[in-house]
């Protein structure tokens, strides 16, 4: 995890019919956490969102096989239920709630240790890819992550 | 059962800031009602759910912005039922 790249997430575990598993450690030091907060450093709950919200893009690309890419647009029921403090690892799940025409719907949760720490119900707009270099970065990056299909 | 209209009017009513009253048979989705792309998504989601169906809203954009169908067709309300209860109506077929 690299919360100044936007890396949220480290490896997939695995894609298991509509839903998928990852991994993630949060870093031991960030910049980030030199705001958030001085002496007392905690992963922003809006990274744990873009967090569930990229686990949940890498499901929907694997799902369509890497020809629409999904753009976050809405996120509903986000519950953030404790502190995380750097150095923890993150087990990431979401699941495809609905796939619909130009959207889709996922539920993602985070948990560390057993113990849930946040879920959310986000809506995304999928679409053909806007740009070759854009298919090009997604494929690198779901091939480096461990994504079936992200070679293809 | 509620017929499809308002069944599709409640759904807009709950899922944007349009109040239920103001949506009429004759209301344009985008036009009169003013639903963002945002809020259109949720009620598509919303509609998906309560028809059972797949609502191609892809296609009928498409068609509409390659002039081959006006967007009334689609988006006015009564129109709208219908077409919901032709997709359904395919789906049991």
């Amino acid at each position: 995890m690299l919360l100044e790249y936007f890396q949220m997430v480290d490896r997939i575990l695995g894609l298991d019919g509509d839903a998928i598993t990852v991994e993630s450690r949060v870093p031991q030091q960030s910049p980030v956490f030199e705001g958030h907060f001085p002496g007392h450093p905690l992963m922003p709950g809006v990274l744990l969102v873009e967090t569930m919200a990229q686990t949940s893009g890498w499901l929907l690309l694997g799902l369509n096989g890497f020809t629409r890419m999904p753009f976050l647009m809405g996120v509903k029921e986000a519950k953030l239920r404790t502190f995380v403090a750097p150095d923890t690892p993150l087990t990431v799940t979401a699941k495809l709630e609905h796939d619909g025409s130009g959207f889709s719907v996922t539920k993602a949760r985070i948990e560390a240790a057993g113990k849930r720490i946040c879920d959310a119900e986000l809506t995304f707009r999928t679409m053909p890819f806007p740009a070759p270099e854009l298919e090009a970065a997604m494929r690198a990056q779901g091939q480096r992550l461990g994504l079936q299909g992200a070679n293809a | 059962m509620a017929s499809s209209f308002d069944r599709i009017a409640d759904i807009i009513a709950e899922n944007s800031e349009v109040e239920r009253d103001r949506i009429t048979p004759d209301s344009h989705v985008i036009n009169d009602l003013g639903i963002d792309s945002l809020d259109f998504l949720d009620i598509v989601f919303a509609i998906d759910k309560a028809f059972g169906i797949k609502v191609p809203v892809e296609a009928w954009t498409q068609e509409v912005n390659a002039g081959q169908a006006p967007a009334e067709k689609y988006f006015v309300m009564k129109n709208l039922a219908e077409r919901i209860d032709e997709l359904v109506a395919a789906k049991a077929a």
